[in-house]
């Protein structure tokens, strides 16, 4: 029988029984649909972590005091003390390669306006962090190497922090707010830059001069990070290294002694977290592809019941001369569109729960071309591996056996 | 006789293994049928027609015994080859109709052009008419088995076994199933295949007056041939179905 029309008949065979192929495909359905979401959600993932990482500037190498976690904002309670501003500028003067570098030293805290009072994070940096994450202000400008200096009382409003205490689009520069009680000028305002991964939001924040923080907000002479951006065209790794040597020297570790501080490149940041989600994407579609089997199985039985249902049927193509190869496509065919039409199906309920995810919930699922095609893929696959074992007992059939079956 | 024979058995057998026992369905029956006849097969129920049916029409494979169609050894063919025989040589007519349920007439017949390979689907469609045309259903084509009667359904079965111009056609009691009026139509049907193509035909019944239609009537017995002799005065469904008629009417 040809191709074309062996395809027509298995699409009428199946829709004999519409009730029992819709409910057999929706294993199928619910499968694929599990794995296009899954992998839409830890693409959504991955994507969000590298964008927010490449937003911390580029070319950017981060030094954090003590000997775990990341990012220069981790602060708080129990905070290492093995960083200073004077490591910056030992960095600075005698590592290669270094064009911007800031000290880092934050802390939550309330900030009150005339008529608000908003909880924010506030951020102690030097003059140049503005440069290393190449951050355009809305109004006003970032403070300048003097304020660092003098450890001024002036701030740098993140456009959250701006819309909370004076609303939104306001120009605030001039304004007087309070942090620790104490008056602080507000100079500027940072343009928007979006929300980061899981909800972190880069614009709830304030700038001040990490001595600022230092002297008027905590009183502690340590920092808790110092972030690098190095010139162009200049291995980070180099950087990264020439930057641990110093801090080795001045913390006078010797030779066995454990380093006081982490060293890490964004790229070691970016691989870093991209291998943890990408092992959570393999996980999310392992589990999603236990459901693909399940409706698998589901497949292999109904076809099963229908050959045995249709033995008789068998019987009368083989004596009209049928070969066994037609019984097999036939059959298998049938398990294939069967798998194929709940396939395609499930891509598109699985490609609108990922729109309903990311419309509802800001999670950035992605629905991407390879996961449709491996989807796609793995149903007609499922098909073919759960239909052949009913196909060839189909075709195995004795044609007077078959005819005489009740 | 002078032609080849188109059907030649040699001290054919077919035994069935059941484990314990064994039953012996053929034990050895040789004969020839020669194209153009219209052989009837009789004999009492378990005396092996159908089983001998099923072998010469390559459903099922003997025990021992040589098997000649067409003077090519079938016992040679392998399994694909021997379907290939039943789609283009043999039409096969069953007591039960067997046809596809919730399939229209028409599909029903262009079934075994689907496995001849080749033939377009417009050419499978026009042949399949004419053969429904040739056994007078050609009002019928779009009708389900389930909406029509027994006798159109055996025809529709008629027409399926000779879409693909078989030289062979074999019944197993074709007119089990249907009244007697509607039985002499379908034996009119054969007669006249028979008669105008040449087509041969091995046809089984138990009912004596049908075996009357045919040119020659076998008798089997116990798995072997007991009678093997010329219809002497042959009945013809036209003149039977007057009969027919004329009974009625005294009635
Ligand atoms: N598949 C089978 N397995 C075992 N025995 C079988 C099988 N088919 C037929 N037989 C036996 O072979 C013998 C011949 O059967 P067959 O069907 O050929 O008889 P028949 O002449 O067609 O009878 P009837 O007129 O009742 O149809 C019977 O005794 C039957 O029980
Ligand atoms: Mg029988």
């Amino acid at each position: 029988m040809s191709f074309p029309m062996t395809v027509v008949v298995a699409v009428k065979a199946l829709g004999r029984n519409a009730m029992r192929t819709a409910l057999t495909a929706l294993g199928m359905i619910i499968g694929v649909a599990a794995v296009i979401v899954m992998v839409a959600i830890g693409n959504g993932a991955r994507a969000s972590i590298e964008r927010q990482i490449r937003s911390a500037g580029s070319n950017v190498v981060m030094v954090n005091a003590g000997s775990g976690g990341f990012g220069p904002a981790r602060q708080g309670q129990g905070a290492v003390t093995t960083l200073t501003d004077a490591d910056a500028a030992a960095i600075r003067e005698r590592v290669a390669g270094v064009r911007y570098i800031s000290p880092a030293l934050n802390t939550r805290t309330q900030i009150i306006a005339a008529s608000a009072n908003w909880n924010t994070l506030v951020q102690g940096t030097s003059e140049q962090l503005v440069d290393i994450r190449s951050w355009p202000l809305e109004y006003g400008a970032f403070f300048d190497a003097s304020a660092v200096r003098s450890a001024a009382k002036v701030a740098v409003l993140g456009s959250v922090a701006r819309d909370q205490l004076f609303g939104a689009g306001i120009d605030p520069t001039g304004a007087t707010v309070r942090i620790n009680n104490q008056p602080f000028r507000v100079i500027g305002v940072l343009t928007r830059k979006g929300q980061g991964a899981f909800g972190q939001d880069q614009d709830d924040t304030a700038f001040v001069p990490y001595t600022t923080v230092q002297k008027r907000l905590l009183g502690v002479t340590h920092v808790s990070g110092i972030t690098i951006s190095a010139e162009d065209g200049v291995p980070l790794e180099r950087v990264a290294a020439g930057t641990a040597d110093v801090l080795r020297e001045r913390h006078r570790l010797s030779g066995g002694e454990e380093d006081d501080f982490m060293v890490r490149t964004q790229e070691e940041m970016t691989s870093m977290l991209t291998s943890t989600t990408t092992t959570m994407t393999y996980l999310l579609a392992g589990i999603a592809a236990v459901s693909l089997i399940v409706g698998g199985i589901g497949i292999m039985n109904i076809m099963l019941v229908s050959v045995t249902e249709r033995t008789r049927e068998i019987g009368l193509r083989l004596s009209v001369g049928a070969r066994d190869v037609d019984v097999l496509t036939q059959f298998l065919v049938e398990a294939v569109v069967l798998s194929l039409a709940g396939g395609a199906l499930g891509i598109l309920l699985g490609g609108a729960v990922s729109y309903a995810v990311t419309a509802l919930l800001q999670w950035p699922a992605s629905v991407t071309p390879q996961s449709i095609a491996l989807s796609a893929g793995v149903a007609a696959g499922t098909g073919v591996f759960f239909g052949f074992y009913p196909a060839r007992k189909a075709a195995a059939l004795d044609p007077i056996e078959a005819l005489r079956y009740e | 006789m002078s032609a080849a024979p188109l059907i030649s058995v040699r001290a054919l057998t077919k035994t069935y293994d059941l484990g314990e026992t064994q039953v012996r369905a053929l034990r050895g029956v040789t004969l020839d049928i020669m194209p153009s006849e219209f052989v009837t097969l009789t004999g009492p129920s378990g005396s092996g027609k159908s089983t001998f049916l099923h072998l010469i029409g390559c459903l099922d494979r003997p025990s021992s015994g040589e098997y000649l169609l067409a003077g090519q050894h079938v016992a040679a063919l392998d399994t694909r080859r021997l379907a290939g025989v039943r789609n283009r040589q043999i039409g096969f007519v069953f007591q039960g109709f067997n046809l596809l349920p919730r399939t229209t007439a028409l599909e029903n017949v262009e079934l075994p052009l689907l496995y001849a390979g080749g033939v377009p689907a417009r050419e499978r469609r026009e042949r399949a008419a004419a053969a429904l045309a040739a056994v007078g259903l050609g009002d019928r084509v779009r009708h389900h088995p389930n909406q029509l009667s027994g006798g159109q359904q055996q025809r529709v079965a008629i027409a399926r076994a000779l879409v693909n111009r078989p030289r062979l056609l074999l019944a197993d009691e074709p007119t089990g199933n249907l009244d007697t009026r509607t039985s002499i139509e379908v034996m009119g049907i054969f007669q006249r295949l028979n008669e105008s193509q040449g087509l041969t035909i091995v046809l089984v019944t138990h009912e004596a007056d049908m075996a009357e239609y045919g040119t020659r009537t076998i008798a089997f017995r116990d798995g072997l041939v007991r009678s093997d002799v010329p219809v002497v005065r042959r009945r013809t469904a036209a003149h039977e179905l007057e009969r027919v008629a004329g009974d009625a009417e005294a009635a």
